[in-house]
């Protein structure tokens, strides 16, 4: 068995994880990073659109461009990596002894760390866990797995698409299909509003590529590749409407119908899970039920801007740091953030209020002209318009969090 | 001289009789598929059970009576010979009702009739002591301990790879469109591939064995297909740890659940007949799939939140005229043998019809079979990443550093596995690569993410291998390639 020894091993090479390498590593701590693809940089070599790193950098750069920077100071600063890397298991033996097993060209190894960070991404969710049934032949690809096809590969999917679910990632293939000569026939939304940012919900105008809203697909037909989709319109409480079916000819389907945070390594070990966000429970530094294990990224909660995701990982990095000089995070006690009205998950979920902290949250539905209030500590924050498809960051001091006695809760009020 | 044989389908009937024929000297056998690689028929979607033989009623179904317990005791020593993914844990047929004890009772008799070893009727503490998450409201059993489960079509390749080692020859993507037979004995077999001289032809066409059977002029049976469905769950989502059955009703064996040899909860099938002509129709629908979770959630209640699904299926029963097995030499045609109507418990009989149609050749077709000297009954399975431990893991890769890349996530699949898969492809003739040879060879895409991550990357290994560009790789075989060609051919406006 092939042994070694970090301060913190960072999971997955994404933005998060990148940036949480770099910062660990400029904190002086010995670093080693982790990654199973061919590169690093996670999905960001294969989104070539623009629209990456608006707050990070303040500019508007493609996503090879915004992990390219990151990867270069990985390897400015000189940080251990391995790609085609697969983390296979995490063990926990006490607070700052902890093994991460992973296996890789160059053998398999086990690593001795003090601290982990897991920045290992999401999946896509597919066909058959959204019920749709049929035929299983060729034509049927998830988001990513397409984009990976025609970005990274060179391949061409198919040329008459139906794209299932309007969120960004959807919508952002919607464009890519259409620019490289394909029809894109419709998209298809469960929700009556779409899922994605505004910006992203333009490209259907510019294309001219009709949205369905209220509809779901639940059937595929094809010999040996697609051939049809039939698509149902739902009621408010998202029940089909007898009657409303119709079919769309297609060659290609493109599943975009959300993202799951994967953290079975974690809740191998026990980590707790937030059923909200399906990744695990934190506090202000990112540190999970089980310590010195930090997370961030898309494994935390799915995140729309990866500026987010980078500000995760340096936060989850700091922690590491932290808990490394103090063997464990030093706080007397923790303020729980509860969900009030209209919030579907709230992140992080314990608050020590030594430290300001960024609240990632969501809303259940849309709202115009409302309050985001905070009644325990009197914070009150008007905003036009509040959408499940935009990801609220609230910046809340520390101050203001050490007014709370146990709790504060989060609310969408009118 | 040798007698040259043809097999008309590779499916777990055809492969198996190979594997038998494949022990003489005197025979020359050629195993014919027009698919892209072998067990893509019926035995690729079914429920994977080696049933016990006390479901088939001797007196009315005689065929399926004596093979399916000879083919449970063949696959026992079958599974060791070729290294067959299996489990061997026993089924129990759940009694919910008092009534249901009187059905338990004669099947018990029944599998005493035919021969089947170690039944008995179990009461309700010991069914909660084996099976703690089984209806509350169950009452008893029977239980069944030689029932086992294998992986189907692992077992079809592991079969066809034996046979091709021993010296038959595959004949992929090889379609059967007519039988040639002059002065009432068979010559060969006309095929998009031109014609294969044969003396004997062996029909083991799965649900088309009806219309190979009237290519020869005999047409006393019909094939219907009956379709069955299926949902297969997440891991990690407890399942029974024996195989489940309801009392059966006298249409059907009912609804199982089960813990698949991968570890994931199974239900299914139900069973629903369709008109002659639908015999490609594996389509999944929403009222088969309501049907089975109903079923199943009647002795397995906690079934798991729907989205935990993985996977739906549908597979085809090949339901033949009169119910019973079709397996004789045809006294019309010289040398023609009907494999036909292997409906449920064909899997499982199997080995048994490869013996079956042995003693056929002998006994009616008059040829005296001469044994190999060297026949190699052994095959070994290739590398599974996930049975290896460390030190395994870093002496394989020391030969090939493929061996310590992941491909698949879920299921743990190496590079190097899906080479060795590509190597086998290889070895029995696979000409079309296609990402389920790939699939059914390692398990790769086949778990909680179904292929999202790692099927581009396969993909691009098969083009590798079989230097093809990535976007002429298949699916499953011809018409489902993964692209149309390289990501400007629309804007060239080269696609048709
Ligand atoms: C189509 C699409 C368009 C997008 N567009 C935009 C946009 O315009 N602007 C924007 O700001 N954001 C956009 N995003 C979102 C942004 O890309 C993501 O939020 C961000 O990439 C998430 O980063 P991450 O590091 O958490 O995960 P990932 O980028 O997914 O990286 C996780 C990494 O972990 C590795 N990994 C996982 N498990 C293991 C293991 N066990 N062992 C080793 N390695 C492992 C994976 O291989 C992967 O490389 C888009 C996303 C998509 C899919
Ligand atoms: C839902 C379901 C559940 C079942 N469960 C069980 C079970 O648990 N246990 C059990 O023992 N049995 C079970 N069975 C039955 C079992 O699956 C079948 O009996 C068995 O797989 C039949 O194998 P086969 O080789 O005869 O047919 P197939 O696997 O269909 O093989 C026939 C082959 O012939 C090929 N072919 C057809 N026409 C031509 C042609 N013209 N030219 C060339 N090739 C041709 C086909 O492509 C195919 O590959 C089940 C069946 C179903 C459908």
């Amino acid at each position: 068995m092939n042994t070694l020894q970090y301060d913190v091993v960072v999971i997955g090479g994404g933005p998060a994880g990148l940036a949480a390498a770099v910062k660990a590593k400029e904190y002086g701590l010995n670093v080693l990073l982790l990654d199973e693809n061919e590169y690093l940089g996670g999905i960001l070599p294969q989104c070539i659109h623009p629209g990456f790193g608006i707050h990070y950098f303040r500019e508007e750069l493609t996503g090879p461009e915004f992990s390219h920077r990151f990867v270069q100071r990985v390897k400015d600063l000189k940080i251990d990596y391995f790609v085609k890397a697969r983390v296979l298991e995490i063990k926990n033996y006490s607070d700052l002894e902890k093994i991460v097993a992973f296996t890789s060209p160059e053998g398999a190894f086990e690593v001795w760390a003090k601290a982990i960070i897991y920045a290992t991404g999401a999946r896509e969710r597919h066909a058959f866990e959204i019920g749709i049934v049929g035929d299983r032949v060729a034509g049927i690809y998830t988001a990513g797995e397409a984009q990976t096809l025609m970005d990274i590969y060179g391949v061409m999917p198919g040329k008459e698409v139906v794209i299932v679910g309007s969120g960004d990632v959807g919508l952002i293939m919607a464009r890519r299909f259409a620019l490289e000569g394909a029809k894109v026939k419709a998209v298809i939304e469960l929700m009556p509003y779409p899922g994605g940012l505004a910006r992203n919900v333009m490209i259907l105008r510019d294309f001219n590529i009709p949205l369905y809203l209220s509809h779901k697909v639940v059937e595929v037909r094809g010999k040996k590749r697609v051939e049809k989709v039939k698509v149902v319109k739902v009621d408010e409480n998202l029940r089909e409407i007898p009657g409303t079916e119709f079919w769309i000819e297609c060659d290609t389907i493109i599943i975009s119908a959300g993202l799951i945070p994967q953290v079975k390594l974690l809740t191998d070990i026990g980590v707790e899970i937030d059923p909200a966000t399906g990744g695990p429970v934190v506090n202000d530094l990112l540190e999970t039920t089980v310590p010195g294990i930090f997370v961030a990224g898309n494994s935390l909660l799915i995140n729309d801007l990866v500026d987010y995701v980078a500000e995760q990982g340096e936060l989850a990095a700091y922690g590491a740091k932290l808990f490394i000089e103090n063997g464990g995070i030093p706080a007397e006690k923790w303020i729980k953030l509860e969900k009030g009205n209209n919030i579907r998950l709230a992140v992080p979920h314990y608050l020590s209020g030594k430290r300001d902290v960024y609240i990632y949250a969501r809303v259940r539905k849309p709202m115009e002209n409302v309050v985001l209030n905070f009644p325990e500590i009197d914070r009150k924050i008007r905003l036009p318009v509040v959408r499940p498809a935009e990801m609220l960051r609230i910046r809340l001091r520390k101050e203001e969090i050490a007014k709370a006695r146990d709790k504060i809760t989060m609310e969408v009020v009118q | 001289m040798k007698t040259k044989v043809a097999i008309i389908g590779a499916g777990i009937v055809g492969a198996s009789i190979a594997r038998v024929l494949s022990k003489y000297e005197n025979l020359e056998v050629h195993l014919i598929e027009k698919e892209a690689d072998v067990g893509w028929g019926v035995s690729k979607a079914n429920t994977a059970l080696i049933h016990g033989g006390y479901d088939d009623d001797p007196d009315k179904y005689p065929m399926r009576a004596k093979l399916c317990i000879r083919g449970n005791r063949l696959w026992h020593q079958w599974v060791k010979e070729l290294e067959i993914p299996h489990i061997w844990n026993g089924a129990l047929i759940v009694a919910l009702k008092d009534e249901d004890f009187d059905e338990l009772e004669r099947l018990l008799e029944r599998g005493q009739r035919n021969g089947v070893p170690e039944m008995r009727i179990i009461d309700r503490e010991e069914l909660f002591h084996l099976e703690p998450n089984v209806n509350p409201n169950a009452l008893g059993a029977l239980w069944v301990p030689i029932v086992g489960q294998i992986g189907p079509i692992p077992a079809v390749i592991a079969i066809v790879e034996n046979a091709v080692a021993n010296g038959v020859k595959v004949h992929l993507e090889t379609e059967v469109r007519g039988i040639k037979v002059e002065n009432g004995e068979v010559k060969g077999i006309e095929t998009n591939n031109g014609f294969i001289e044969a003396d004997i032809v062996i029909n083991a066409a799965g649900l088309y064995a009806d219309e190979i059977s009237k290519m020869a002029g005999i047409d006393y049976f019909e094939i219907h297909p009956r379709k069955g469905e299926y949902w297969i769950f997440d891991e990690g989502i407890p399942g029974p740890n024996h195989v489940l059955f309801p009392t059966p009703t006298p249409i059907s064996k009912g609804v199982v659940v089960t813990t698949e040899i991968s570890g994931h909860l199974m239900i299914g099938p139900n069973a629903q007949d369709l008109p002659k002509d639908y015999k490609d129709d594996t389509s999944t629908t929403r009222e088969g799939l309501e049907e089975v979770w109903r079923k199943a959630q009647e002795i397995w209640p906690n079934l798991p939140p729907r989205w935990k699904v993985i996977r739906t299926f549908a597979g085809l029963r090949p339901e033949p005229t009169g119910g019973d097995f079709i397996i004789k030499a045809e006294e019309e045609v010289q040398g023609f043998i009907n494999v036909a109507g292997i409906r449920s418990p064909g899997l499982t009989s199997a080995p048994a019809i490869g013996y079956e149609v042995r003693d056929i050749i002998e006994r009616d077709l008059g040829i005296k079979l001469k044994e190999k000297e060297k026949w190699n009954p052994y095959r070994k399975e290739i590398t599974h990443f996930f049975m290896l431990q460390p030190t395994q893991i870093n002496e394989l890769v020391k030969k090939n550093p493929a061996y310590g890349r992941i491909v698949c996530r879920c299921n743990k699949v190496s590079e190097g596995d899906v080479l060795e898969a590509i190597e086998r492809m290889k070895f029995i003739g696979v000409k079309t690569p296609s990402v389920d040879s790939v699939k059914f060879r390692t398990k790769a895409t086949s778990g909680t993410c179904q292929g999202s991550f790692c099927k581009v990357v396969i993909i691009n290994l098969l083009a590798r291998e079989y230097g093809i560009p990535p976007w002429k790789v298949t699916l499953k075989g011809k018409g489902s390639e993964i692209g149309i060609g390289d990501v400007k051919v629309l804007l060239r406006g080269e696609a048709q």
